[in-house]
């Protein structure tokens, strides 16, 4: 399928081509950011500060997928399979085998990463849709794999398992809410930093040359396969993290907190936040948590209904999502500075 | 063997509600070279304009005819305001714009009927199929409909102009725009076509299934299961695609041990997967070279 | 986990049992109990000025300010009506003065049905919006993800709206408490019935694959205790996903069991009346109640394919002609006529949510003026032979500080003609959490 649309020269490729400069935010804008992140939960509710924490959590997991889309071009509809094992894996193992909850993140990552490579291996073959349904079909079947009754014993099965919240460390006088938040800011920015880094090294281009052009990439040397599966183990490594990070924050897993919903609300938060621009999958994540409350606040009986009506607008006014917002926004900077 | 046999009939009765969703599913991918993830709502929405019709006391045919005409409008009035808008933006926004239509679809339909189950009519009945208990009456019908659809479809894709105008302009809509098609109005009326086809599906599957607002939602993912299956380019692959999803499905819930019947979808969804891992275009679909 | 009232069903046995366990209580409990329910009876009958006005987050002298979650959108989005329909009901109870005087501000919020959501919501509603307590939230994975946080910041989950075994834990979970009768239970009724009907019954099941097959499923194989394995030719399950279940039915017909316990949603247990009467299956079909609802699932299925089909109910089916003139009903019409007259009156869910808002109301008005948090947890475990307007005749709801389940009575019945022909006597099937 995306055969025909690179034949045809007009249409526009299925991921534009973002420039790797483009892909983040200046050095200032970044301090001042983490900045104001750092000092925000002094003054605001633990609710709050859990709500943040939950925009990071969900932050990580969509800039995960925009490693892979916008940064090698393949398209998943299946990152809430990989959250999920990340979920899983943290929640058993603290549960099960009283690992720390600190350390329990790393392994997520891992055996998400594996999951992720291995299935990039037979997703190799697929492109576009074809590989939209493979990754759709993992979304699916990954709730199912969770109630299976020879996991029970360690799942929960369709119950689910309550994990225990940690306190904060050293006797600091932080409550849970905080000390989580303060954690996971922690985490996302050294994820932040770090993917920021892998698209600008060698792996990274040659993930961008994929993206931009296959065949052309393929001629000019680059290991197509290796980069491809590459991608596809390290967008599920840190979605796997994040999955971790929302068992732990959430203090609870099961099957129904995992299905194809979450996939497609990860998506949604990619295409908002700008597909391939690093800086707003946060704005996407953003928009996956409040937007439907806000919905439900506008009409109860049509929440769906108003939520599709405001992603629209959205698309609509910026089909390019928040990274138009902060294009345009530069230029306006850049014009009042002259 | 009689439970094998069985389940082979059963599993062509349910094949059947995958064929019929899976031409419609090919039908938009001839017109917009993408899938719509709300196809399944509209055909729901549509199935539910017939019931009302039906309620206020119109005759079935008249119904069904009327209910086609209704949405194809429709469908074309869908793509003129929200997705000719979108014709310049990346395909990843119009895929987010297929997902929020679907949100809106469903909650006017949930708001306006509810969602407790409807009784559809079916013109063909409900009894036994030249005797045999595992095909009724109205499934026999419903193959019979979906292979009349398809065969329409072969005709008009094959031999009428605007059907071959349709399939230039999804597969090359400059060199289209060059020969003087209007690519533009090809695409509203692809739009206009999937879902007057979505709404005969809704209306062969409602009698099956039950009429609620979330009747689609699984029957959708096996559409797009056996359209990808049979290659999307193919009306002939899609039906052929739903046939062999419906039977797959049932002998692996039946004949694989212990975790079959939990499984029975994804290890469906998994064997398509192989099979496009060795024939990426699906089963009928057509190889397209790539050039640079 | 042991059914506790085995022995030969008494319409009343709850109040007695109540009555056995509180003697194994410590005296001084034992005395604060009594002095509890001496003052509750007070506060029902009398005017509760005597007591000191005595407030928790939440409640004040003009308001009580009410959390609920609901699935409106999502999977599970057909259980919205019942979140409608408590806050038309609470709405019906302001514009009657309200309870003891105060308004009642429902804030209900919407969770999709996804558990991380869940939390968020409650969340949101408690440290945010400040409410006095959780009511009805619904769905057992939901209510599990937020009953340990409730537990600790010690505000009410009341009565939430899951049929699971687990919310009748007090000592455990003291601030979470069940309302309807549990699934397992429910099963295990159906055991006994079988075992007495059928004893070498061949049965086949088919469930939905999740937390309410499986209950019901392991209520029916605690029933049938030793037998179970003997018993159980075939146990089918189906995702909700699926589009129709008619190749389980193929195959569950194959194995010429004569008793088939139907543990599904409406949609699919109409599916299955429908397809088992096209292939010519005629089991003993028993069907849980869920799915027990003459105009959502027998009319659609056809009534002449759900003849003889045995169910149990601890409600009445607003659809079942025999309740036309029932008072109990008329006033639930009544009042949908004047406060939710988009309802459709088909559904089981709009006489669900009347039911429980009914019971929120009696506790309320028990507590009088000292709407503390654990003052509602008090008069919640203190309600006693209450009788809200859509359950069958001689179903009540009672609790007491050791049971957490206000409605554990069902009844059974057979489906002849239009309408469900009750029988039997009004059984208690009580699993203990």
């Amino acid at each position: 399928m995306s055969a025909a649309a690179e034949d045809a020269v007009t249409e526009a490729p299925a991921v534009e081509a973002v420039p790797k400069r483009a892909m983040t935010l200046g050095t200032g804008t970044s301090l001042a950011i983490l900045a104001a992140l750092l000092i925000a939960p002094l003054f605001v509710k633990n609710f709050i500060a859990f709500q943040m924490t939950m925009v990071m959590i969900y932050g990580i997991a969509v800039l995960a997928l925009n490693i892979l889309t916008g940064g090698s071009g393949q398209f998943s509809l299946g990152q809430s399979a990989f959250y999920a094992l990340g979920a899983y894996t943290s929640a058993v193992l603290m549960e099960n085998a009283n690992v720390n909850y600190a350390l329990t993140l790393p392994i997520a990552g891992l055996v998400s990463f594996g999951a992720g490579y291995l299935f990039g291996k037979p997703a190799l073959r697929l492109s576009g849709i074809y590989l939209a349904l493979a990754t759709f079909a993992l979304a699916v079947a990954m709730p199912q794999f969770l109630k299976l009754h020879f996991f029970e014993s360690w799942t929960g099965g369709v119950q689910g398992l309550v994990v225990m919240k940690p306190d904060a460390p050293f006797g600091l006088p932080l409550s849970q809410d905080k000390w989580l938040y303060y954690f996971t800011l922690a985490i996302t920015v050294a994820i932040y930093i770090g993917s920021i880094n892998l698209l600008r090294s060698r792996s990274g281009r040659a993930f961008m040359s994929i993206r931009d052009n296959e065949i052309a990439a393929s001629a000019m040397g680059v290991d197509v396969a290796k980069y491809k599966t590459l991608a596809f183990g390290v967008s599920a490594g840190i979605t796997g993290i994040a999955g971790g990070l929302s068992a732990i924050v959430v203090a609870f897993v099961a099957p129904d907190s995992y299905t194809i919903n979450l996939a497609i609300s990860l998506f949604l938060g990619m295409v908002v936040g700008g597909v391939g621009w690093l800086p707003g999958s946060f704005v996407g994540a953003a928009f996956i948590i409040f937007v439907p409350n806000i919905a439900e606040s506008i009409s109860k009986g049509l929440s769906g209904a108003v939520f599709g009506v405001l992603l629209f607008i959205v698309i609509f006014l910026v089909p390019h999502g928040a990274r138009q917002v902060a294009i345009a926004a530069q230029l306006l900077m850049g014009k009042l500075r002259k | 063997m009689e439970l094998f046999v069985n389940q082979i009939l059963a599993g062509i009765s349910t094949g059947a509600i995958y064929a019929c969703m899976a031409l419609a599913v090919v039908m938009i991918y001839q017109a917009i070279d993408h899938l719509n993830f709300a196809q399944g709502e509209m055909a729901m929405f549509s199935t539910f304009i017939s019931w009302q019709l039906m309620q206020w006391g119109v005759p079935y045919w008249w119904a069904f005819l009327l209910t086609i005409a209704i949405s194809f409008a429709g469908g074309i009035l869908i793509e003129r305001l929200l997705f000719k808008p979108l014709a310049k933006a990346p395909v990843l926004t119009n895929v987010a714009g297929f997902i929020a239509l679907f949100a809106i679809v469903n909650s006017v339909a949930g708001l306006i009927w509810d969602f407790t189950i409807k009784q559809y009519p079916t013109p063909f009945g409900s009894s036994p199929f030249l005797g045999s208990q595992l095909i009724s009456t109205h499934q026999a019908g419903m193959i019979g409909v979906t292979l009349l659809m398809l065969v329409g479809l072969y005709l008009f894709f094959q031999f009428t102009r605007i059907g071959l105008a349709m399939r230039a302009a999804a597969a090359l809509p400059e060199s289209a725009r060059l020969v003087g098609i209007n690519t533009s109005w090809m695409i509203a009326l692809g739009w206009g076509m999937a879902s007057a086809i979505g709404a005969v599906a809704g209306i062969l599957i409602a009698p099956v299934v039950f009429l609620e607002p979330n009747m689609m939602g699984g029957v959708l993912v096996y559409g797009f299961a056996a359209a990808v299956l049979g290659g999307l380019t193919s009306p002939l692959g899609a039906v052929v695609g739903g046939f062999l999803m419906g039977v797959f499905e049932n002998l692996a819930g039946t004949y694989i041990p212990a975790v079959g019947n939990e499984l029975k979808l994804p290890i469906a969804l998994a064997l398509i997967i192989i099979v496009l891992v060795f024939k990426p275009a699906g089963l009928f679909g057509r190889a397209i070279v790539k050039r640079v | 986990m042991k059914a506790k009232g085995r022995e030969a069903p008494v319409t009343n046995n709850k109040t007695q049992q109540t009555g056995s366990r509180e003697t194994r209580m410590p005296i001084n409990q034992l005395r604060l109990g009594a002095v509890a329910a001496a003052l509750a009876l007070l506060a029902a009958t009398s005017s509760p000025s005597f007591a000191q006005k005595k407030y928790d987050t939440g409640a004040s002298d003009t308001e009580i300010k009410i959390g609920n979650i609901m699935p409106y959108s999502g999977p599970a989005s057909a259980y919205g009506v019942i979140g409608k329909t408590e806050e038309a009901y609470f709405k019906k109870i302001n514009a009657e003065g309200g309870i003891n005087g105060r308004k009642i501000n429902f804030i209900s919020y919407d969770d999709g049905y996804s558990p991380p959501k869940t939390v968020e919501q409650a969340r949101k509603l408690v440290e945010s919006d400040e409410v006095l307590l959780i009511f009805n939230p619904l769905g057992t994975p939901p209510n599990t993800a937020i009953q340990k946080y409730m537990n600790q910041k010690k505000v009410p989950q009341l009565l939430v709206a899951t049929g699971a075994t687990k919310w009748n834990d007090p000592k455990n979970f003291p601030w979470t408490m069940g309302w309807q009768p549990n699934y397992q239970s429910e099963s295990q009724i159906y055991a006994k019935y079988i075992m007495k009907e059928k004893p070498n019954a061949k049965i086949a099941i088919l469930y939905q694959n999740d937390d309410y097959g499986k209950d019901y499923v392991k209520g029916l194989k605690d029933g049938l205790g030793a037998k179970a394995a003997s018993m159980i030719v075939m146990e089918e399950s189906y995702e909700v996903s699926q589009p129709t279940i008619d190749s389980s039915i193929v195959k569950m017909k194959a194995t010429d069991a004569d008793v088939f316990f139907n543990v599904t949603t409406p949609k699919f247990a109409a599916q299955a009346i429908k397809k088992m009467a096209e292939v010519g299956w005629k089991p003993l079909h028993i069907l849980n109640n869920v799915s027990a609802s003459v105009g959502t699932v027998m009319k659609p299925a056809g009534l002449e394919n759900s003849q003889g089909i045995i169910s149990s109910q601890y409600m009445k089916d607003p659809t079942d002609t025999q309740w036309k003139d029932d008072p109990g009903m008329k006033a639930w019409n009544e009042f949908l006529d004047k406060y939710y007259p988009e309802a459709n009156r088909a559904d089981g869910a709009v006489v669900y949510g009347y039911n429980v808002a009914q019971a929120l109301v009696q506790i309320l008005k028990q507590c009088g003026d000292d709407l503390t948090r654990e003052n509602v947890m008090k008069q919640a475990a203190n309600l006693k032979d209450f009788v809200p307007g859509g359950v069958l005749p001689g179903v009540k709801a009672n609790t007491s500080p050791t049971d957490f389940a206000p409605i554990s009575q069902l009844q059974l019945q057979r489906f002849k003609g239009e309408t469900w022909e009750l029988f039997g006597e009004i059984l208690s099937g009580d699993v203990g959490g």
